[in-house]
């Protein structure tokens, strides 16, 4: 056997290892994916939008639950946004000098990385335990620390994409430092930059340890920041967990619409990304 | 061109940069050393050499671009109507609003055709609106892009072709009238049509602006400048009018160089 046909083989056998390495882990994100369509689908109808989780034995819905999840969603979105989208230039733009900007760094990474439920017990231990109750405002808080260290490092890598020589030419014409960042680097990088708070959002939608710890669940509709809210991770976890089958089916119905939710934000990235406008 | 010639040109030009005992280091590198050059207002200065020589280093610090980035220091004088940029306390803004640069690439920022434009303006003066559109036509004017653009100004620069983004940059430098215009090797990344553009555009805006450029290619220093510098490894070895130094250079590398014996 010559040199090339033994490439040849080697080449193959490879590639064959590949695909069966890619079929080993489709084989159970199918088996995931097809579980919960099959137990979700049956259980999606026009009552889990409208109808308050019901007690064991009657009928109801999920709206108390999506509610929540959507308030505390948008609000830990929003306040850990601006403040991840800050950092994230400051890293960018002005990291180059001093200590600051990698120990930050270096921390962000910790952050990013640190189980969720760390943060659940954080915010518990800062906060509910301050206040003696839950509240929905400690799970937004919970899922803020979450975005947070998301944002900073899309953020900071998306601006660090953005050649040099686009700062050049708009310092070349005399622009303040500032001037430059907001009108020409973070333009250059919007759509990566929205990417990662899509991203971030995803993430957040199906964390229930944050929650668990912070907004704990609540069986009636809410719209107090203030009370224990219901939110969907958590009910999936108590309905899974209960003996009662209707329970069960409102858990699936759940886990479907989070996963639908994560698909579609996604999707939704990725169509971001694609549509961004080449820089060069 | 003779000796006499020469000399009436000299003299009738002032000195817009003045450049004294300029040394240049990124870290530990010593990138220019002891560089001593008088550049002639509303005359083309051309820098040739090398790669590696240190022209664009040396361009680079007549608007201080290189103070963005840490690490790179420059030592000596460089007067600009008298003035030492390099001295502690200088508006680096101001000074670049002053002294205009184009870059080999063509860096066209994520905008509209007019904001590109209009951007620059906008930081030093305020126009109304028309006085504005005005200004922007005739920067696209003066940068021969006006009768491309004219009806998609809205639209992104982005998707302009290269030649044309080069020439957006150049109008983008011009709008905001600085006194000096540094070119960075502006049309090394274009087709011979864009370069013919550019150069004409060189040629006509001299007689408004003291212009300085930076190329790897030794027609288009003889074609477009006034005055040439050769450098080499970072050091200065000779310059002159143009004419001179491609006819009979003094030095026996310039020459060389030139004839492209080396280099």
């Amino acid at each position: 056997m010559d040199i090339y046909t033994r490439r040849l083989t080697t080449n193959r056998m490879n590639l064959i290892l590949s695909m069966l390495a890619m079929l080993f882990g489709l084989f159970w994100l199918g088996w995931i994916l097809f579980t919960l369509f099959h137990l979700g689908l049956g259980a999606i109808s026009a009552k889990l939008f409208l109808q308050m989780t019901p007690p064991p034995g009657s009928d109801g819905g999920l709206l108390n639950a999506i509610a929540g999840s959507l308030f505390m969603g948008a609000v830990g979105t929003l306040v850990g946004t601006p403040i991840g989208i800050m950092a994230g230039i400051y890293l960018a733009e002005f990291g180059s000098r001093g200590w600051l900007a990698p120990a930050t760094r270096f921390i962000n990474d910790i952050l990013l990385s640190a189980p969720s439920i760390v943060i659940g017990l954080f915010i518990y231990e800062m906060y509910v335990v301050q206040v003696r109750h839950f509240s929905a405002w400690a799970g937004a808080m919970a899922l803020a620390l979450i975005v947070i260290p998301v944002v900073i490092r899309t953020t900071e890598n998306m601006l660090r994409l953005v050649p040099d020589s686009l700062r050049e030419a708009a310092a070349a014409l005399g622009a303040p430092q500032w001037k430059i960042i907001t009108l020409v680097t973070v333009r250059a990088a919007k759509s990566g930059i929205l990417t990662g708070i899509l991203l971030a959002v995803a993430r957040i939608s199906g964390e229930t340890a944050p929650l668990l710890f912070t907004a704990l669940n609540n069986q009636f509709w809410t719209p107090n920041m203030n009370s224990p809210m219901a939110n969907l991770p958590v009910v999936i976890f108590q309905f899974a967990m209960s003996p009662y089958d209707d329970w069960h089916r409102l858990a699936w119905a759940g886990a479907l619409l989070i996963t639908l939710g994560v698909l579609a934000l996604n999707i939704l990235a990725r169509v971001f990304i694609r549509n961004k406008t080449p820089i060069y | 061109m003779n000796a006499a010639v020469l000399q009436d040109v000299q003299e009738a030009a002032l000195q817009k940069i003045v450049v004294r005992h300029l040394d240049f280091h990124y870290g530990r590198f010593h990138a220019l050393k002891n560089i001593n050059l008088e550049i002639p207002e509303h005359r083309v200065t051309a820098f040739i050499g090398p790669s590696g020589c240190g022209k664009s280093t040396l361009l680079r610090t007549f608007n201080r671009m290189y103070a963005l980035y840490p690490n790179q220091v420059a030592q000596g004088e460089i007067l600009i109507d008298g003035e030492n940029i390099l001295a502690p306390g200088q508006d680096l803004n101001r000074l670049r609003a002053k002294v205009g640069m184009v870059f080999q690439k063509p860096t066209p920022f994520p905008m509209s055709i007019h904001d590109n434009i209009a951007f620059g303006v906008k930081l030093y003066e305020d126009l109304p609106a028309r006085i504005l559109e005005e200004r922007v036509e005739w920067a696209l004017r003066k940068a021969a892009l006006w009768d491309e653009v004219k009806d998609k100004l809205k639209q992104s620069g982005t998707s302009l072709s290269g030649g044309q983004q080069q020439r957006l940059c150049i109008a983008r430098g011009i709008a905001v009238k600085p006194e000096v215009l540094l070119l960075d090797e502006p049309a090394s990344a274009l087709d011979p049509i864009s370069t013919g553009r550019i150069e004409e555009l060189v040629h006509e805006l001299k007689s408004d602006y003291t212009i300085v450029i930076v190329t790897h290619n030794m027609q288009q220093a003889a074609r477009v400048s006034d005055y040439t510098a050769y450098m080499y490894l970072g050091e200065l070895v000779e310059f002159g009018v143009t004419d001179e130094i491609f006819i009979k250079p003094m030095k026996k590398e310039t020459e060389d160089y030139i004839t492209g014996r080396f280099g």
